[in-house]
């Protein structure tokens, strides 16, 4: 089975629009979308939910009022700024709580409980192109890297189920958790970027991490003709680093009108920008 | 006063607008607090004066008092110790730092020590930008304490912008907590509204008041629009989709260098915004 995750470093590069366009012409595969705080695939791609998971990532802390004697223990001892003295008495803060148990461990009269939390929930659905798993995180949780890797378990799951042998997955922008759980044991990384200083900048650290992993990574420039030297720099520095640009995308307003649409580019038009979508995709697949 | 930049969505103009308010006001501290990838220097070229390490706690296991008796592990809630019988690993980039094992931990086998996860730098970027950013180390996962140590560089004393990561996750949250206002930018996409609304609940449960900068303006459609009325969420700037502006962006330059008129469009902004609270 052959995994490839589309990934940028810096957001708004052209993550889903990608993905949206190699699913409508893959098809026979299976759609995981990564993004798991910001997912915005579904806007393209329609999925009907089949299956809707709960995601408890990990536990929350709660005060018992009633129990606490005001000791000022578990403050103390919470390293995550977590709870506090409020107007009311202690209070654990939820979004800032990280579920290790610390507070629970040190009150000796048993005021903390310490509960499941449901942090979001993953979904396998049918869309016209495939098979797509994705999740959705609820607003304010942890535990994103966790629920990547629940959301990818999905989809190998459908792939070995249904016989197919290709995931195409989507990530998120950055280089951290969720980052890092779309990429471990990918087949290849197809990094988007742009021709800006920001865009090459994040470049160079998304390429660090690929490489600090071990995984085969080839770019594509969008929009490459809107600064012609930052495209011919990043060229440059993608040659230093060995590192193959697949094909360029040229700038075009009909990426955009194909988002408002709800298509996938390739669909909505037949101009260069999906011409050059098609040549990346016949190159990477 | 605090005010932070957020979106949801990435690459919708979040430090575009942070480095242009931060050069229309004056005596500002700017803090780069998306520390996956930092940009704000690029725009802003500061001199470094300082750089700090940031580090995390992790557990030691001293192996001649351990008795594998697996209490760590079994306490540990994120699977960052690993007790075998005659060993005990820990996984150091899975640990929180959070000392709960050496806390369960019967015969004081475990200590901690400081792991570094990345830099916060400092500099100034001409005479009245304090620039504060976090570099997050290749392979690291933990975007959030190193966000908190940026955010231990604010000077109250100041006007405070703290650019913050895309995504509506931990590290947001990390970075916008405590701020006294929330500009939100987004782009007048399908894509744009989607993740807004996503934000906007965010600011919701953490009861910090926030207007929209639409980014872009000219592209995609008007819902945007519509939802920030039906939810009466004001629009406190509009930055037209111009092939200038974009230009100044791909090249690293703050347009309002090369466009000064929008410097009283930022700084009347803020005093909209001063007005309000």
């Amino acid at each position: 089975m052959k995994q490839i995750t589309i990934i940028s470093g810096k957001g708004g590069t052209g993550k889903t629009t990608l993905v949206a366009s190699f699913a409508a012409l893959a098809r026979n595969l299976v759609i995981a979308d990564c993004d798991v705080d910001a997912p915005d695939l579904h806007l393209l791609l329609h999925p009907e939910i089949v299956t809707r998971e709960e995601f408890k990532g990990l536990n929350v802390a709660a005060m018992d009022k009633a129990k606490c004697i005001e000791c000022g223990i578990c403050e103390e001892a919470c390293r995550f700024k977590a709870i506090s003295d409020t107007d009311s008495g202690y209070a654990v803060d939820p979004t800032r709580c990280e579920g290790c148990g610390v507070c629970v461990f040190v009150c000796d009269q048993d005021a903390i409980t310490f509960a499941e939390r449901v942090s979001g929930y993953a979904f396998i659905s049918k869309t016209k192109y495939g098979t797509m798993a994705h999740a959705q995180l609820n607003i304010a949780e942890e535990a994103s890297g966790k629920l990547v890797t629940v959301v990818r378990n999905n989809a190998q799951r459908v792939a070995e189920e249904e016989g197919f042998k290709l995931i195409l997955i989507d990530g998120s922008p950055g280089i951290g958790c969720p980052v890092i759980a779309s990429l471990t044991g990918v087949d290849l990384a197809l990094v988007i970027t742009e021709p800006t200083m920001s865009g090459l900048h994040d470049l160079e650290r998304i390429l660090d991490v690929t490489r600090h992993f071990g995984i085969a990574s080839v770019v594509c420039i969008n929009k490459y003709d809107i600064n012609e030297a930052n495209s011919s720099r990043i060229t440059e520095f993608c040659q230093e680093r060995g590192v193959t640009i697949v094909r360029n995308i040229p700038y075009d307003p009909v990426v955009t009108e194909a988002m408002v649409a709800a298509m996938p580019v390739v669909e909505f038009s037949d101009g260069a920008v999906s011409d050059a979508i098609r040549e990346i995709w016949a190159s990477i697949r | 006063m605090i005010i932070s930049i957020a979106s949801g969505k990435g690459g919708t103009g979040k430090t575009t607008v942070a480095v242009n308010l931060a050069l229309s006001l004056p005596d500002v501290q700017l803090l780069d607090c998306d520390v996956e990838e930092p940009n704000s220097h690029i725009f802003l070229k500061p001199e470094i004066t300082d750089v700090k390490s940031a580090c995390t706690l992790v557990p030691v296991v001293n192996p001649n008092l351990c008795d594998y008796c697996g209490k760590c592990a079994a306490a540990c809630e994120y699977n960052a110790i690993v007790v075998l019988p005659t060993q005990v690993m820990v996984f150091s980039e899975l640990c929180h730092g959070c000392g709960l094992c050496s806390m369960v931990c019967p015969r004081d086998a475990i200590s901690e020590e400081t792991r570094e996860i990345g830099v916060v730098r400092k500099g100034r970027s001409g005479d009245n930008i304090e620039l504060v950013y976090g570099l997050l180390h290749i392979g690291e996962i933990m975007a959030a304490p190193l966000i908190d140590h940026v955010k231990e560089e604010i000077d109250p004393e100041k006007t405070v912008i703290i650019d913050a990561p895309p995504g509506t996750a931990c590290p947001v949250i990390a970075a916008i907590s405590g701020s006294d206002y929330c500009i939100l930018v987004t782009e007048p996409t399908p894509f744009g509204l989607y993740d807004l609304k996503l934000i906007v609940e965010v600011l919701k449960v953490l009861k910090i008041p926030s207007g929209v900068v639409v980014n872009k303006a000219g592209i995609g459609d008007m819902e945007v629009y519509d939802y920030c009325k039906e939810e009466e969420i004001p629009i406190l700037l509009e930055i037209p989709y111009d092939k200038e502006i974009a230009e100044h962006y791909s090249e690293g330059v703050p347009f309002v260098d090369a466009i000064p008129e929008w410097k009283t469009r930022f700084s009347g902004m803020v005093e909209g915004i001063r007005g309000e609270l």
